[in-house]
């Protein structure tokens, strides 16, 4: 059924993105891409590949904004985007085939990819984008927290995170439960004043994104400091620049 | 939006095919005369239903796993496009029943009358599901309006009513028809304007500032689009129609759609036969094809949130 689950998930599972420490080396889109295209919702096909006009299907994508503030530098904002996992997930209650649906025991939203009918009409009401349906296969595509690796009994403990998780170099990735106020991510969350996106919107997603930190004061509206003089007026250096000059 | 031409044709010709099923109906209903002829009440919901499958196996175009449609029918506690799929079907039985039996049965009797409602609820409630499919995606702003429910169900009337009066060419009720397919065109286009004024003045759904969360900081702007080529979020929901062409489009929709319409029809409502014949066929001809134009623009003028991250207005 594509109701969504009646009781709030035990769990909430979900990513913490650090906009402050993401450089935007795009390493979780690749490695997201390179995971996804062998696991669970493989194939994630492109066309024309190597062609004129590439398009393809991706279940993360790295924008890049720029942020003028009133007073002080405009400043450049990373800004990776996948699917946030919402607890009012329009996604699923639109899907008339029943593919799409929301875990009762962790909240991960996922397509069944067998019923899929490529309507398309769960990329529509999802806001943010997080949806794409697959040029090859004609089935809608999402990220699905890596469910074949957070569980994956045969990978090592360390590797049972989302690849974009394992792959960040600047570690701006964060996976865990989002319901346990105790755990790591929940308490970065209240610590650094984790936000939701378009919060207007009322879908209550459960990945949290970290706002960049306020930039060192001291730095705007400062002229550089001045460097020695070039043409100095008397003693050695002026009988060295005239020397040199002729 | 991108306006699709599979789903334009599903959403006018099944739209002109209810309204002309539920104005049947509502005549075979009320016992009115044409409403218990044999001959109008047959052809009329033939046409109606061929009309409805029509738009039906248009529909299917739009999906890109057609073999799959049948699932469509399992989730209706939930999906609206699921409702209205399960009623679409469900309205061809009690339209099915009146259409075979009319001949057989007397017209006042139990059966019949019963058919006739439930063909016509049927009908009213299928396209106002259709209608809820995009009225209820906060995600676009043009759809989530509460006028958007009230304009496909006066739209299919709308397209139905012209269809109504060419079918009514060789009777005495003809002349009526027209007028009061005259009336609901002209209520339709009322509201349709109402509906554009809306649109024009309703504040987006989010701004880039929300959509970041930076709005804290200061102003936003896109520095660097995630893709340099195209992608599935770009073709499907960035498509957008230019001010200045939306607003000529505009005008050629009301042009066709109201005044040659409804001008059509009045002519036709000279009086039965051929006269009458020779108007109404252009006038429901005009008012299908209006009514494409004005569901073309129903896609290309509307706006989804997700454009935002793409530097785009939503």
């Amino acid at each position: 059924m594509t109701s969504l689950p009646r009781y709030p998930s035990e769990k909430k599972l979900g990513l913490v993105i650090d906009l402050d420490t993401c450089v935007g080396c795009q390493a979780c889109v690749v490695n997201c891409k390179e995971w996804n295209t062998g696991g669970y919702p493989a194939p994630l096909s492109d066309i024309d590949a190597y062609g004129a006009a590439p398009q393809g299907a991706w279940l993360n994508r790295v924008h890049a904004f720029e942020v003028e503030p009133k007073d002080g530098n405009p400043q450049i904002v990373h800004f990776p985007k996948s699917c946030l996992h919402c607890e009012d997930a329009a996604c699923v209650t639109v899907c008339p085939t029943g593919a799409s649906y929301k875990r009762q025991a962790d909240g991960i939203v996922l397509v069944d990819e067998d019923r899929c009918m490529g309507c398309g009409l769960c990329a529509w009401a999802c806001p943010y984008g997080a949806r794409e349906m697959d040029p090859g296969v004609g089935v809608m595509k999402k990220c699905t927290l890596c469910i074949d690796r957070i569980y994956n009994e045969a990978l090592s403990e360390e590797e049972r995170q989302p690849a974009c998780v394992r792959t960040c170099p600047t570690r701006a990735r964060h996976f865990g439960d989002l319901a346990d106020p105790d755990s790591d991510i929940s308490k970065l969350v209240a610590a650094r004043g984790g936000m939701d996106l378009m919060p207007e919107m009322g879908y209550r997603p459960t990945n949290k994104y970290l706002p960049p930190r306020a930039r060192r004061e001291g730095r705007t509206g400062e002229a550089p400091r001045a460097l020695e003089p070039a043409n100095p007026e008397g003693g050695f250096l002026a009988w060295l620049d005239r020397l040199l000059s002729d | 939006m991108h306006p699709a031409l599979s789903v334009i044709a599903f959403t006018n010709l099944s739209g002109a095919g209810y309204g002309l099923l539920f104005l049947l109906s509502l005549g075979s209903l009320l016992q009115f005369s044409w409403g218990q002829d044999r001959l109008v009440l047959g052809i009329g919901i033939a046409l109606a239903l061929g009309l409805i499958a029509l738009g039906l196996l248009a529909s299917t175009q739009h999906l890109r796993r057609p073999e799959r449609a049948w699932r469509a029918f399992s989730q209706w506690r939930s999906s609206w496009l699921s409702r209205e799929g399960v009623l679409a079907v469900f309205t061809f039985l009690p339209a099915g029943l009146l259409f075979l039996t009319r001949p057989l049965l007397d017209s006042a009797g139990w059966f019949p009358l019963a058919c006739a409602l439930l063909a016509a609820v049927g009908a009213a409630a299928t396209v106002f599901a259709t209608a809820m499919i995009y009225a209820s995606l906060k995600t676009v702003r043009q759809w989530y309006q509460p006028k958007v429910p009230l304009l496909y169900l006066l739209m299919g009337l709308a397209t139905g009513g012209p269809f109504l009066a060419l079918l009514l060419s060789f009777k005495v009720g003809g002349s009526g028809a027209s007028y009061v397919a005259a009336g609901l065109v002209a209520l339709t286009w009322l509201v349709k304007r109402g509906y554009w004024h809306d649109i024009d003045r309703a504040s987006p759904a989010a701004t880039l500032e929300s959509a970041t969360g930076l709005g804290r900081i200061g102003k936003v702007r896109l520095l660097e689009p995630p893709h340099t080529g195209e992608n599935y979020l770009l073709t499907e929901m960035g498509y957008r129609v230019a001010r200045r062409h939306a607003a000529k489009l505009r005008l050629i929709a009301q042009g066709l759609g109201l005044a040659a319409v409804v001008m059509l029809l009045i002519a036709a409502s000279i009086g039965p036969g051929w006269g009458h014949f020779i108007f109404a066929l252009p006038a429901a001809s005009a008012a299908l094809a209006a009514a494409a134009a004005e569901r073309w623009l129903f896609f290309a003028e509307a706006t989804h949130s997700v454009s935002l991250y793409y530097g785009k207005a939503a």
